[in-house]
């Protein structure tokens, strides 16, 4: 078999950060559905993940995804304690923003509206950037989100000062780092296997 | 070569065993563990048909070196040293991280209103005096590892394509990418917990002068 690479139309591509439902399409081919053994199942989690184009192209290499999965699992969806879920999800959408990722965007802009309520000053990040003003407690998130997002890393004690007298301790800051770090992951796979593309292309 | 059983984001980040940060990572016990176990599945892998063990420390000790993190740069280049056994792959890299340095993210957006934020930036290729020794294949590993660490939004099919020519398959790109993108995410864990544990020793520092000195008074 001698693997190909897939070119996909300009004409359902995205243009600007939106909150809306997109689709992604593969540059590489997934697995088909069909050749997915018990060692695949393992590696995509939950089982409903085969139908996804995404998680059958990535579960080429069914450990990596698996441990990927888990680890996105708990940094985002452990919340017993530390910082809320909204943040969580603000911190995801800020990197995304920042490092260009307009389907990761999509997605946890969505999450970060559903979880705060707060649908337009998530906008106004997708709209104008991460240097727009949404108050003090979500300016210290998105401001350390960036900061991990550069490279050279630039993170520093004024962004845990910042984070600190926004009103977060120790463990919730380490969520924030979390947070951020695993949207380095996640984008960076997302913008290089494939393309966003407006709901009309599915 | 030896199993690695340490815990690698507590290694470079220097967390001690019973430390602040050690119980605050506790609190989040899948997320620790499977980041180890991310590492252990691209590093001691099922099998290394698809990506040798010297490309992947190379990339790993490249992407690490680009992120100016002098640490995790030397833990990975000494492993393509024990992987490869050529120690003047391990020089050619070296070279090669100098030259790859330099201020992320920047790229193009798609062709629209997010025109205005596009942000040009060293395209970079590995230098003719690096080839021989990092060979055709690795060397355009490392070409789309600095594009994914600098330049993400720039990614393309052509970058896909650019890595098949190079005898890359389709599930060995998703080796590399993984690679790429769990590196990423592994030196910005191991940056944060470090700058908390630094500005953390300084807290405690200060408090623990301010209640000797409460004693002294």
């Amino acid at each position: 078999m001698s693997d190909k690479v897939i070119v996909r139309s300009d004409e359902n591509k995205p243009v600007v950060f939106t909150q809306d439902e997109l689709g992604w399409l593969p540059w590489l081919d997934p697995l088909p559905e069909g050749e997915l053994t018990e060692r695949h199942f393992a590696g995509l989690v939950d089982k409903s993940r085969a139908k996804s184009d995404y998680f059958r192209l990535l579960v080429r290499d069914p450990e990596v995804l698996e441990a990927r999965t888990k680890t996105d699992k708990d940094i985002f969806y452990n919340t017993e304690d530390g910082l809320p879920r909204a943040e969580r999800e603000l911190a995801a959408a800020a990197t995304s923003r920042y490092n260009g990722c307009i389907y990761c965007a999509s997605v946890h802009a969505r999450f970060a509206t559903v979880h705060s309520k707060r649908r337009d000053d998530v906008q106004r990040l997708l709209d104008e950037g991460v240097g727009t003003d949404l108050g003090a407690r979500w300016n210290a998130v998105v401001r350390a989100s960036v900061a991990l997002a550069s490279t050279p890393i630039a993170f520093g004690e004024e962004h845990i000062e910042e984070l600190r007298r926004a009103g977060l301790d120790d463990a919730e800051i380490v969520d924030v780092i979390n947070s951020a770090s695993f949207f380095n992951w996640a984008n960076r796979l997302m913008l290089s296997l494939g393309e966003p593309a407006t709901a009309a292309a599915k | 070569m030896t199993a690695e059983t340490r815990d690698i984001i507590d290694l470079l980040a220097g967390i001690e065993p019973g430390s602040n940060l050690d119980l605050i990572r506790a609190r989040r016990p899948q997320a620790r563990e499977n980041a180890q176990r991310s590492y252990l599945a691209l590093f001691e892998p099922v099998d290394f048909d698809e990506v040798s063990a010297g490309e992947r420390y190379g990339v790993a000790a490249f992407v690490a070196g680009v992120h100016d993190d002098p640490t995790a740069a030397g833990f990975y280049l000494s492993k393509v040293a024990k992987a490869a056994g050529r120690p003047e792959l391990v020089e050619a890299l070296k070279a090669e991280i100098e030259r790859g340095k330099t201020k992320g993210p920047y790229g193009a957006f798609p062709t629209g209103p997010l025109s205005v934020e596009d942000k040009t930036g060293l395209i970079y290729r590995v230098s003719g005096d690096g080839k021989p020794a990092i060979g055709v294949r690795l060397a355009a590993a490392l070409e789309h590892a600095h594009l994914l660490v600098f330049r993400p939004r720039d990614a393309n099919p052509a970058a896909m394509q650019a890595l098949l020519d190079a005898g890359w398959s389709s599930t060995a790109i998703v080796t590399l990418s993984q690679l790429v993108a769990f590196l990423s995410f592994q030196v910005r864990s191991v940056a944060g917990l470090r700058a908390l544990g630094a500005s953390s020793g300084k807290s405690a520092a200060v408090a623990a002068k301010v209640s000797l000195g409460a004693n002294q008074s």
